[in-house]
């Protein structure tokens, strides 16, 4: 073993045993995570079942009764009748007793077997918008399997099939695990660097080392090795509760995934490294690493926000957050079996982006601990 | 007699202001040399240029014989440091650290063992040596930093006030061990501000803002400024380079 080899194990080592001395730092780093995910799993369900639904039906007649049928038919819809005046339907959204009417008017029997397009009003709560549209869009599809089966023989001239590839049913743990996957590991590695090197600099035990032979290229890799060998046993974590308990499937390579994720946790240390040669505390440390890492990937990755519906500008700077890259190759890898040559284009922006923020961030620590 | 350590008008500035002007200094093998000044006086500067930690705005400096304008990895692997501020790992045992410290010196696993065991006897931490360094006594810790210090059998040792702010009995029994460790031939570069430890060194500087204002045995000072502590000398210089300035 040369003398390098040796500091940088002698540095590693000392890093596992802070880490083996404080249980409690090493319960957060792992409990943490399952919290989240268990936490995202359960809380983030983006399926609605079980809306409120009035329904004022002053037609009352056999094909009404059918129509409302339907909609108690469906699991997304739970259907009371209201036999009031359309104008107190607002005092029911004001009590949240419904969520959306549905408004039958009087001649919809007669005007269902005449003319070929009868209308009904669907009024739909739109204080969460993003319920409102899915509320909308499973009205439609009832009223579409409504018009399919008692429709007669007026027929569009073409109908369109839908298809939805990759997560036919649309659920949402198979977003967000790799997302939390993305998430929890640049938060973790960023913290977990930038605090551990600002540690030692406000102990004043970064002082005592740099009196040794020691380089600053050794203590950077003694430094880094306990955390990526952490992160990826978190990163396992993650895909195993992801799997077996949300059903997330798996259908590309682990290696070209264990391969991908090594890139993304350099980034991470890389930012981590940055970070500590700015802060002069392990508490300005941890609000930088939050700041850098926790926003950004939540909001300008993709993770739950499509990056296509958002103003140009924001687009831009989404180019920049290296979670949107690993997204994509973590989201390709488990949803569609993408392989290595399919993921050329996000693997190697990353990889770029990864090797000048390397590059930037040792460039800055070796002169920063030179000063 | 061999120099360990010698500067030429060693200087350091930190924007306008001079922390260490034209230094020029003799340091001799197996010497106890105290260096003295009150704090702000460029001592802890003078020593950080001295280990590598900073690099001097002018002036040149051999430490064992070497340069360190260009050759400060020969330097480090031939000094041992203790910082002002005490700079072990609280959560690791007395142990780990020496181990860790052995490790980052590249020492061969049988070479650590046979350094850490010669060194708890040295400065009497035996019986401590799987306790977590937090739980120490003030006064063990400064032992265990100075045992830090010589993992690697270095020559030369800067120790940068090694016993503020432990009790005059700890501080009686570490200058002992400053002592022991200078007869196993080992050049000790020990900066204090208390002036009753300048009588135990061979050889003393006295510093005032960033300039060298004295240099000689104690002995020899006091009888140069007619006193009879080395108190008073400070005492006496300070006032007359304040005259000066």
């Amino acid at each position: 073993m040369n003398a390098s080899l040796k500091r940088v194990v002698a540095i590693a080592r000392k890093e596992f045993l802070h880490i083996i001395h404080d249980p409690r730092s090493l319960v957060v780093i792992f409990v943490l995570p399952i919290f989240q995910l268990t936490m995202f799993g359960y809380a983030l369900n983006m399926e609605i079942k079980n809306v409120d639904l009035a329904v004022l039906d002053y037609s009352r007649s056999p094909i009404s009764w059918q129509l409302v049928q339907t909609f108690e038919g469906s699991p997304f819809f739970h259907v009371q009748y209201f036999d009031g005046q359309p104008d107190e339907l607002e005092r029911l959204f004001l009590q949240r007793k419904a969520r959306a009417a549905l408004i039958i008017h009087p001649d919809f029997g007669r005007d269902f077997h005449r003319q070929p397009a009868t209308p009904v009003q669907l009024i739909i709560d739109a204080v969460d918008p993003n319920a409102a549209t899915l509320i909308r869009n499973y009205s439609l599809q009832v009223i579409a399997e409504f018009n399919r089966r008692f429709g007669g023989e007026i027929r569009l001239p073409f109908d369109v099939e839908k298809a939805i590839w990759f997560n036919p049913d649309l659920k949402s743990a198979y977003f967000f695990v790799p997302g939390l996957l993305a998430l929890i590991l640049i938060m973790l590695c960023t913290l977990l660097t930038s605090v551990t090197i600002t540690r030692e600099k406000e102990m004043g035990t970064m002082e005592q080392i740099l009196v040794s032979p020691v380089k600053p290229r050794e203590i950077i890799i003694g430094k880094v090795i306990p955390y990526i060998v952490i992160s990826m046993t978190i990163g396992v974590l993650i895909l195993s509760i992801g799997i077996v308990l949300f059903g997330v499937p798996f259908r590309g390579s682990y290696v070209l995934l264990a391969l991908f994720s090594s890139i993304y946790i350099i980034t991470a240390l890389s930012m981590g490294l940055m970070i500590s040669t700015i802060a002069r505390t392990q508490q300005v440390a941890m609000m930088m690493a939050q700041i850098a890492t926790l926003l950004p990937t939540i909001i300008l990755s993709g993770f739950i926000f499509p990056l296509s519906s958002m103003p140009r500008p924001l687009q831009w700077v989404s180019n920049i957050i290296p979670a949107k890259y690993y997204l994509k190759i973590v989201r390709g890898i488990m949803l569609k079996g993408n392989t290595f040559s399919q993921l050329i284009e996000p693997a190697g922006v990353l990889l770029v982006m990864t090797l000048l923020l390397f590059l930037i961030a040792r460039r800055r620590f070796s002169m920063h601990l030179e000063g | 007699m061999n120099i360990s350590v010698q500067t030429r008008n060693l200087t350091r500035r930190f924007g306008r202001f001079t922390a260490v002007d034209r230094v020029t200094l003799d340091v001799y093998e197996g010497e106890i040399f105290g260096f003295l000044g009150a704090n702000g006086a460029g001592k802890t500067t003078l020593i950080r240029m001295l280990t590598g930690l900073l690099k001097p705005t002018e002036g040149e400096a051999q430490v064992a014989g070497f340069d360190v304008w260009g050759q400060s990895e020969a330097i480090k692997r031939r000094i041992g440091y203790m910082s002002q501020r005490f700079s072990l790992y609280e959560d690791l045992t007395a142990e780990e650290n020496l181990t860790f410290y052995g490790g980052i010196y590249g020492l061969r696993r049988d070479q650590i063992e046979q350094r850490k065991a010669i060194l708890f006897e040295h400065v009497g931490l035996q019986p401590f040596a799987g306790q977590m360094t937090r739980d120490l006594p003030l006064g063990f810790k400064q032992r265990l930093a100075l045992a830090c210090a010589l993992l690697h059998d270095p020559p030369i040792v800067f120790l940068d006030e090694p016993t503020s702010g432990v009790d005059p009995k700890a501080r009686r029994s570490f200058w002992n061990l400053i002592y022991q460790t200078a007869q196993l031939g080992k050049t000790l570069f020990v900066t204090t501000h208390f002036m009753d430890e300048a009588e135990y060194c061979h050889r003393v500087g006295i510093m005032h803002m960033g300039r060298m204002i004295a240099v000689g045995p104690p002995g020899q000072l006091k009888r140069q400024y007619d006193k009879s502590t080395m108190q008073e000398v400070f005492i006496a210089l300070h006032q007359s380079s304040e005259e000066a300035a």
